[in-house]
């Protein structure tokens, strides 16, 4: 007990050097990825930039037949937001019903499958769901849209001529809205689930029917949390590449309302995959530089979403 | 191996809160400390500032002196991680490593330590610290088992085998039988009182009869009011604190007129 | 005579507990007229999508109403809604089956060991034999090289952020980031791969493979950081105080402690977003090129990959002569690659149960 007394000192300091060297490396390796990860998005920008700014430049041939890089990327941007648009109002009601039928009327045997099968839907690539579309999609369309056009036809949207072969922006349409779909799905299923059990059950303690309960207890609680799954379902539409790329058969940079006919509007995303492989020059400046606005519009509706996902957290 | 600790003038800080001041304390090597008093009056802050877990939490400080039979506990150069090896802590809720076996749980101290054993020396220690812990009859059996299978009770003392298996000088415990049923409190009140005889224990507890039961000496504390920082009201022994109290609010508190 | 009229009262009072019900079998009755309906609707000449679309609308308002004559208006709008409810399910269920079932009919017989053990060197393009060994090897060295550059960033990027970072300025802004990095759409990150690669090499059109892991990597990093964060906040500070209170330091402690315990889930995270990058095409094709044979060297020349095979392929599907043979490839890769990222998501599910860590007894 003597010797305790001088014991801890040598002891405290020896072991203060190999615990400090250890926790220094591994807090600075920790540091400098997260500080790579932030160089990395940063390198995005400014590369996307340095190669996109000599686009301002291009007219004529180099901006694929327009007077400028605005003119074309204008139509392009339409054609991206219009069908990005039609997809979210296809898969609004799909994803809400769908999502609820999971959460609360499937009984729990078939609900977990269910659910199964669609996180396994979300890893279909893009690729393959753009070759469905083409090869069973597209003409089981057609006479859906002739039948569009003869009844709706006063719509601009389905002004016609119906397009013979079916690739058109609605049909891309449709299939962006089921490539969003079980990524929507998933999240809303989530929040369904999330909403106090007690809520639900004072709602059916006071008598009401099941449409009743989710109408009170449910819908109420995941306002907030419904918008910001479909603002980051409308990013992913809005960026979505190969499926526009290769189901639609686009005319090039127009504006064009018509979404059954054979003129379509392109989508940024698209145009950037169907003129890769003859670009060069200046003209992979004016992709880059299409590319640059994609970017910033996703980015705009990200945010969206994220910030009214946070609200949502904190009025919750 | 037991050792006394002193603290003098300890003022601990969150930030620009003070939510401590001005503690004083000698505690007796090889006996059994407890710290009293309403929640939020900063007892477990003073027992976390004695083996340094408080800075744990971002912001916290502390003014003042803790010291281990002469040795400072802040001073430059200490390392926490060292001090913590010598000063043992058991927890509120019992938490054992879900990802290790009862075993492993047992040796977590020097394994994670990388410190390299023989296997007839970590058997003997595993052996030691269960029986030690009052588990080995119950445990032994099934050592390879997960520890997070045991019960609430086997498991605090699965956590406190693992605390006296790196043969610490000191051991805290801050309310370790408040998340347990009373058999298990009364189990692990008893092996306080075993543990006595080889380390020096400070406990933390919310339960009066406990502190009257297992402790040699006891501190308790108080808010000088709502909002102001806490601070140690009275330190005595448990005898003196129970029955003629020197202040008048620890005989308030101790008869369960407020709190 | 007093408790008589009493329990007469209390009677009075209470509503009667049973009230009209449907027949077990109205939904069935119901869709039965209406299927006859919609066949009636095509025998006159409707077409199938007016026929389904009137028989469905029959079964809706018929239920309904019937449900409104019998239960009541609170009860018909429970069964119009759930009604609704099982009809969007069904709709959204019917492409995605579709789908599954079209790449499998389609595709399984293609799926032949030669197939498998082909490029498309040589007479392949001629319409003789062909396959898709290099598409394999290279989708193999592109993902693989992808996740040696992205894993240890995320994993180490989200270790900062949980366990250094917690709440500094830096870390808000890297959360911030990350999730800016999510929205970025997939060819943007090509775009970045050929914009850093014609600064850096020189070459104003390069094709490299490890251009297309760089930009893989960059889609998986917000993933594996977001999945990683948050395994690592699912562990319970108790365990980290309990290593801290052993006198462990704070790396052994996140290296021994932490991430042990997370282990199921981060594996379970990456795995997802290897396959999540494994499908992608848009970012490869501007990169990859054309190859024709394997390429291992990732550090020139082009590289094929199996969703940018599928997409260059389509194109040549409607030749003359040669489509047919071109469109069984197609969707023979298509299966192949629909195979690979369903058995990743496989594993990543069974990891995650099986590593969780151990509760029971």
């Amino acid at each position: 007990m003597t010797t305790a007394i001088q014991e801890p000192a040598p002891q405290l300091e020896e072991r203060a050097r190999t615990t400090r060297v250890g926790d220094a490396v591994f807090s600075r390796t920790a540091l400098g990825a997260a500080l790579l990860v932030v160089a990395l998005l940063a390198g995005v920008a400014i590369f996307l930039f340095i190669q996109g700014l000599p686009a301002l430049d291009a007219h004529g041939e180099q901006a694929y037949g327009k007077s400028s890089v605005w003119t074309l990327v204008g139509p392009l941007l339409f054609g991206t937001v219009l069908s990005a648009l039609l997809a979210m109002i296809i898969v609004t009601p799909l994803a809400i019903g769908l999502a609820l039928v999971i959460s609360h009327y499937a009984p729990r045997r078939l609900a977990k499958p269910v659910g199964y099968l669609v996180d396994l839907l979300a890893a279909v690539p893009s690729v393959v769901f753009g070759l469905w579309g083409i090869a069973v999609l597209a003409p089981r369309l057609t006479p859906f849209y002739e039948w569009l056009n003869s009844w709706f036809g006063w719509i601009p949207l389905f002004d016609g001529p119906v397009s013979g072969s079916g690739r058109t922006l609605l049909t891309a349409s449709v299939v962006l809205a089921l490539m969003a779909l079980p990524i929507v799905t998933a999240i809303l299923r989530e929040i369904f689930a999330q909403t106090p059990t007690m809520h639900q059950e004072a709602a059916l303690a006071l008598g009401a029917t099941r449409w009743e309960m989710i109408r009170l207890a449910v819908l109420p609680y995941a306002r907030s949390g419904i918008v910001a799954a479909l603002l980051l379902g409308l990013g992913r539409a809005l960026g979505e590449t190969m499926a526009v790329a290769m189901v639609l058969s686009a005319t090039g940079a127009i504006i064009s309302f018509d979404v059954i006919s054979s003129a379509n509007s392109n989508t940024i995303a698209a145009s950037i995959a169907n003129n890769y492989a003859n670009a060069a020059g200046l003209k992979i400046n004016v992709l880059i530089f299409a590319g640059l606005a994609l970017f910033v519009l996703t980015f705009a509706v990200n945010f969206l979403g994220r910030w009214v996902a946070t609200r949502g957290q904190v009025k919750a | 191996m037991a050792k006394s600790i002193d603290v003098s003038d300890l003022d601990i800080y969150y930030g620009d809160f003070l939510a401590v001041q001005g503690v004083n304390m000698h505690v007796r090597a090889r006996s059994v400390t407890a710290f009293i008093g309403p929640s939020g009056c900063g007892k477990s802050t003073v027992l976390r500032s004695l083996n340094r877990m408080h800075e744990v939490i971002p912001g916290a400080r502390v003014e003042g002196k803790v010291t281990v039979d002469g040795q400072s506990l802040y001073d430059s150069a200490i390392d926490p991680v060292a001090v913590r090896r010598q000063i043992g802590m058991v927890f509120q809720r019992p938490n054992p490593f879900p990802t290790m076996s009862i075993y492993e749980n047992v040796l977590a101290g020097n394994r994670l330590n990388a410190k390299k054993m023989k296997k007839s020396e970590a058997d003997d220690i595993v052996e030691r610290s269960l029986k030690g812990a009052n588990l080995w009859n119950e445990v032994k059996d099934r050592l390879a088992k997960p520890g997070m299978g045991l019960s609430g009770g086997q498991q605090q003392r699965l956590c406190i085998a693992r605390a006296i298996a790196v043969e610490p000088q000191v051991l805290l415990m801050d309310e370790p039988c408040s998340a347990l049923d009373p058999i298990s409190t009364s189990a692990i009140e008893d092996l306080i009182h075993e543990l006595k005889s080889d380390y020096t224990i400070v406990i933390v507890t919310h339960n009066m009869q406990q502190a009257a039961r297992v402790s040699d000496e006891t501190g308790f504390f108080n808010l000088k009011a709502a909002g102001q920082p806490g601070h140690l009201v009275e330190f005595n022994s448990t005898q003196k604190m129970f029955a003629n109290p020197d202040n008048e609010a620890t005989e308030a508190y101790i008869s369960g007129r407020f709190g | 005579m007093n408790t008589l009229i009493d329990s007469e009262h209390t009677v009075d009072h209470l509503e009667p507990l049973t009230g009209g019900t449907m027949p077990r079998m109205a939904p069935g009755l119901v869709a039965v007229v209406s299927v006859a309906l919609g066949a009636l609707a095509l025998l006159l000449g409707v077409g199938i999508f007016g026929a389904v679309a009137l028989a469905w609308l029959a079964y809706v308002l018929g239920l309904t109403f019937w449900t409104r004559a019998v239960e009541g208006s609170r009860k018909a709008t429970d069964t119009l809604v759930q009604t609704l409810m099982w009809s969007a399910f069904v709709l959204a269920m019917v492409p995605l089956v579709s789908l599954i079932w079209t790449v499998v009919q389609r595709g399984a017989p293609v799926l032949t060991p030669a197939f498998l053990n082909d490029d498309m060197s040589g007479r392949a393009l001629l319409g003789v034999g062909g396959g898709i060994y290099h598409a394999i090897m290279g989708t193999i060295m592109v993902t693989s090289i992808a996740a040696v550059i992205a894993i240890p960033i995320g994993i180490f990027t989200a270790i900062y952020l949980v366990e250094y970072g917690k709440g500094n300025r830096l870390a808000k802004v890297i959360t911030f980031l990350v999730d800016v990095m999510t929205g970025i759409p997939s060819i943007v990150a090509g775009l970045f791969a050929i914009a850093l690669f014609i600064v850096v090499t020189g070459d104003p059109l390069p094709r490299l493979g490890i251009g297309g892991s760089i930009a893989l990597s960059l889609l998986m990093l917000p993933t594996v950081i977001r999945s990683v964060e948050e395994m690592l906040k699912l562990v319970p500070d108790d365990l980290r105080e309990a290593s801290y209170a052993l006198g462990v330091p704070r790396w052994r402690t996140i290296v021994k402690v932490v991430l042990p315990t997370a282990v199921a889930g981060i594996v379970t995270g990456v795995t997802l977003a290897i396959a999540r990058v494994a499908g992608e095409t848009a970012p490869l094709l501007l990169i990859l090129g054309t190859a024709r044979v394997a390429n291992w060297n990732p550090f020139s020349g082009p590289v094929q990959t199996l969703p940018v095979y599928i997409f260059q392929s389509l194109g040549q599907t409607t030749h003359f002569k040669y489509g047919p043979i071109w469109t069984d490839r197609v969707w023979g890769a298509a299966l192949f690659l629909i195979i690979i990222v369903m058995s990743l998501n496989l594993v990543a599910r069974i990891v995650g149960k099986a590593f969780a860590p151990k509760t029971g007894r």
